[in-house]
């Protein structure tokens, strides 16, 4: 593979000369680029008030918080805002995670001036009025009745429990029934004015619109929010090991088709395991159709449409997770067959003919990841959050083909014990 | 959007369709054969899609195991679906791999191996997919109205197809089904990209001209007898939630109602977006939002508009509150059609309609393989003129259309109402 920095798709990518970072005065990070080929612009952000903050007994309320903070402003009703928007084609949301509020939206570049004012308001004067409090909590009790359904939200849920017992990253960002009827507007309107600030907010603005007057358009509707006394979130707890192989089963009565999910930690973002890991998960189960593991559960047993591995890294600790939907009656064929797939990953490794078909599809894929204005908008969010540097895309290649099948199997064998894992399905037990 | 399109018809019959589009190092390779679940008779549903499936496996140049690792190798993705009308599939790759992509299609046009052991293999892999699908309540409601809805029509069955025909059916009946419609006189290409037309489609010439056109057999369609009276049907399974679905006639995508139903659409519950690669927007200011949501009759409502052939459905789908009953929210959605049958619509109702079709355009405008797609899926139920002219017929619509498509085809007599009713039996 021969790609280097000079090349011009490597110079097509974003990087240190057509990024713009900007920090406001108030903390707010605002990163731009433009883009002139279509009429539309991305906004794409976050404010660190995830459900790490949220009281045990309360689970849910920052995704509760997200979710209410377009329901109405001192300026506009929930009408308006929406009118505003969707009169327009633009769009607008926010949704909470773990460590964040993240929020999105899009419009015609024409529109933007309108988006953004928009995001200042409703981040800086929402109003949580009861009606709509309430009518969003029957919003959001619906939306649990159905993740309760789904086989494959259950099993992953169920598989954080096990893997991340006693952690936060244990707890669903969007709560249980019962912690979601606890939630009182009292609780919405501290939880924002006590979460909800500029320190620590990241924006990017990637589309029709000159970079640097993307971020003047955020300073006029950002620009002059202080919030004294904001909450920042502490340290994270340490995560204590799996002593053994733990299975559970989620029982969801009357369904064809159940979902197991096996696996174990995962290194964080910013750490040096990150790329080893991610082109060891690739070659295990996302290479071609779906790796090593479509090629056993899938292409030659028949016992699954999908059956994949996934790589989830973020601030802290991650999860490495083998999933795959099959009938209940398969579920044992399919967690063996998958076992010793992870074992003979551990116990021999890679071949360098495998490393170098994936980090080519590392390397020859950016260009089509970064193709769209939503693409390099989260591109630019993750350079900043995992401190990446502005030039990380265009030196990607390089650190790409520096991984070795050494380095892959060492950090395999580092996180993946195949006598230690997490195994999760959800489903009913009995064969519909 | 640029118009700079070349189309032409290879002596084969393949339909050609090239567009450059020089944003972006990238290329989008689509091949469009016209075969989907519409071309199936009973106890050979779900052939099409299993067909596309089988794809997947191999020819004697490309052996699945080359051909899993050649499009990712190279940094591409590929993909393939099967619908109503149609089944495709696509390479998008770095501008100077494309050439992988075109190869490989013009291969497993004609050298596909249909091995029996593999079909074996896929056959519980199509079941497995099918039992997926069984665990959406609103999979279940779909296929329930879908089969009330097409008595005589081939949209009556689902495009998975059905359990017992994914039992019974064998090699040969997908192989003889493969080489009915897997002919270029029967296919449209369609690539756009970063390439030079000229050189373009010299490659591809090399590449398809060679594939000798072949006669085709095809199952002539048949026409869907007018429905005489509203047809209720009920589905249970697992949950705690109920949907409502009612299902209305809709015009063929190449019929000028098409438009005029299109933004009374938008009107009532939201622009539904085409677009395959490109994210829809919010409907929270449409009459129905704001009459079953915001009065908690609801919690969510949606529209869906699709493009086909022959007429199909147009479906509001409702999810209930758990306060509330089926029946109040379906009363409510006839009156806020009633008021449409009674009332001509503002002008900023349609003018509204066209600003959110024309950002729905932009945002897909972003990325090529959106682009590209367009330009082979317009051409399956009309032509890309079709697309190219959309805002424009959208634009001529006037109130008066939408009263008058409004009172043609949102009526009772000729719709199916199907309710998911749940057997309120809570996961543990």
């Amino acid at each position: 593979m021969a790609m280097h920095n000079t090349s011009p798709i490597v110079q097509s990518l974003p990087g240190s000369d057509d990024i713009n970072r900007t920090v406001l005065p108030n903390g707010i990070v605002v990163l731009s680029r433009t883009n002139f080929n279509s009429p539309s612009v991305v906004i794409s952000g976050y404010i660190t008030a995830g459900s790490i903050f949220d009281p045990e007994e309360k689970l849910g309320l920052a995704d509760f918080v997200a979710a209410a903070l377009m329901r109405g402003t001192k300026r506009n009703t929930f009408l308006e805002i929406y009118n505003k928007l969707e009169s327009v084609g633009a769009s607008l949301g926010f949704r909470a995670s773990t460590h964040s509020a993240g929020f999105s939206g899009r419009s015609l570049s024409e529109d933007l001036p309108l988006v953004l004012s928009l995001l200042g308001e409703i981040l800086q004067q929402p109003l949580f009025l009861d009606e709509y409090v309430e009518r969003l909590r029957s919003q959001l009790l619906t939306g649990l009745a159905i993740r309760g359904q789904d086989t494959a939200e259950m099993a992953s849920l169920t598989f954080d429990q096990i893997l991340f017992d006693g952690h936060p990253y244990s707890l669903p960002s969007d709560g249980w029934p019962e912690t979601i009827k606890m939630i009182t507007r009292d609780d919405l309107v501290n939880f924002h004015q006590s979460v909800y600030g500029p320190v620590g907010m990241v924006i990017s603005i990637v589309g029709a619109v000159d970079q640097e007057q993307a971020a003047e358009q955020v300073y006029d509707v950002l620009g002059n929010w202080q919030k004294e006394g904001q909450i920042q979130p502490g340290e994270l707890p340490t995560l204590e090991p799996l002593e053994e192989t733990i299975i559970r089963h989620y029982e969801i009565p009357g369904k064809s088709q159940s979902d197991v999910v096996i696996g174990t930690t995962a290194p964080m973002r910013k750490s040096d395991d990150f790329l080893p890991a991610s082109l060891g998960n690739s070659i295990l189960g996302q290479f071609g159709l779906m790796g090593r593991i479509g090629d056993v559960v899938r292409e030659r047993s028949g016992l699954a449409y999908y059956a994949y591995s996934s790589l989830s890294a973020g601030i802290g600790p991650g999860s490495w997770e083998v999933s795959a939907g099959v009938n209940p009656g398969n579920i044992e064929k399919a967690q063996n067959l998958i076992v010793d797939e992870l074992k003979r990953f551990v116990d021999q490794g890679i071949s360098l003919e495998e490393l170098a078909d994936s980090q080519a599809n590392f390397i020859g894929r950016l260009p089509l990841s970064l193709e769209t204005n939503a693409g390099v908008a989260n591109a630019l969010i993750n350079i900043e959050r995992y401190e990446l540097g502005l030039e990380y895309y265009r030196q990607y290649p390089g650190k790409v083909l520096a991984v070795t099948p050494e380095d892959v199997l060492i950090t395999a064998r580092k996180y993946i014990n195949p006598d230690l894992l997490a195994v999760a399905t959800a489903g009913s037990s009995v064969s519909i | 959007m640029s118009k700079n399109l070349t189309k032409t018809v290879l002596p084969n019959g393949l339909q050609v369709l090239l567009k450059e589009i020089h944003t972006a190092p990238l290329i989008s390779s689509w091949i469009w054969y016209r075969v989907g679940s519409r071309d199936e008779v009973q106890g050979r549903t779900g052939i099409s899609h299993w067909v596309e499936h089988m794809q997947f496996k191999g020819t004697p140049e490309f052996p699945a195991s080359v051909l899993d690792k050649s499009i990712s190798r190279d940094g591409g993705v590929w993909n393939a679906f099967t619908y109503l009308d149609w089944t495709t599939y696509f390479e998008t790759m770095p501008a100077d791999k494309i050439d992988l992509g075109l190869r490989l299609e013009a291969d497993r046009m004609v050298n596909s191996n249909f091995d029996p052991e593999e079909v074996t293999s896929e056959r519980t892999v199509v079941i497995s997919e099918r039992e997926g699908n069984e665990n959406e309540p609103l999979f279940l409601l779909g296929e329930a109205i879908q089969g009330a809805a097409f008595r005589v029509h081939s949209y009556h069955h689902e495009v998975i197809g059905d359990l017992p025909d994914l039992q019974s059916m064998d090699r040969d009946d997908l192989f003889q089904h493969y080489q009915n419609y897997y002919v270029p006189n029967n296919a449209v290409l369609a690539v756009a990209g970063d390439f030079e037309t000229q050189s373009m489609q010299s490659r591809i010439e090399e590449l398809y001209g060679s594939i000798p056109k072949r006669e085709q057999h095809p199952y002539p369609a048949r026409q869907e007898p007018d429905q005489r009276g509203e047809i209720r049907l009920s589905v249970e399974g697992p949950g705690e939630t109920a949907y409502v679905q009612a299902a209305y006639r809709s015009p063929a995508a190449a019929h000028p109602d098409f438009f005029p139903l299109t933004v009374l659409d938008s009107l009532l519950a939201g622009p539904s977006n085409l677009n395959m690669f490109s994210g829809g927007i919010s409907n929270k200011t449409s009459r129905l939002y704001r009459a079953l949501v915001e009065k908690e009759l609801a919690v969510g409502v949606r529209g869906g508009m699709q493009a086909t052939i022959d007429p199909f459905l147009y479906s509001i789908t409702m999810t209930i509150h758990p306060q509330r009953q089926p029946e109040e929210a379906l009363n409510v959605l006839d009156d806020e059609i009633k008021k449409l049958h009674d009332e001509v619509v503002s002008a900023d109702a349609v003018a509204r309609a066209i600003k959110q079709a024309k950002a729905l355009f932009a945002y897909g405008s972003e990325n090529i393989t959106n682009q590209a797609f367009w330009m082979g899926y317009a051409e399956m139920f009309a032509d890309y003129d079709w697309f190219q002219t959309y805002l424009e017929k959208l634009a001529e619509v006037t109130p008066q259309e939408i009263q008058r498509v409004a009172r043609e085809y949102l009526v009772e007599r000729s719709r199916v109402v199907g309710i998911f009713v749940p057997d309120g039996k809570e996961a543990v």
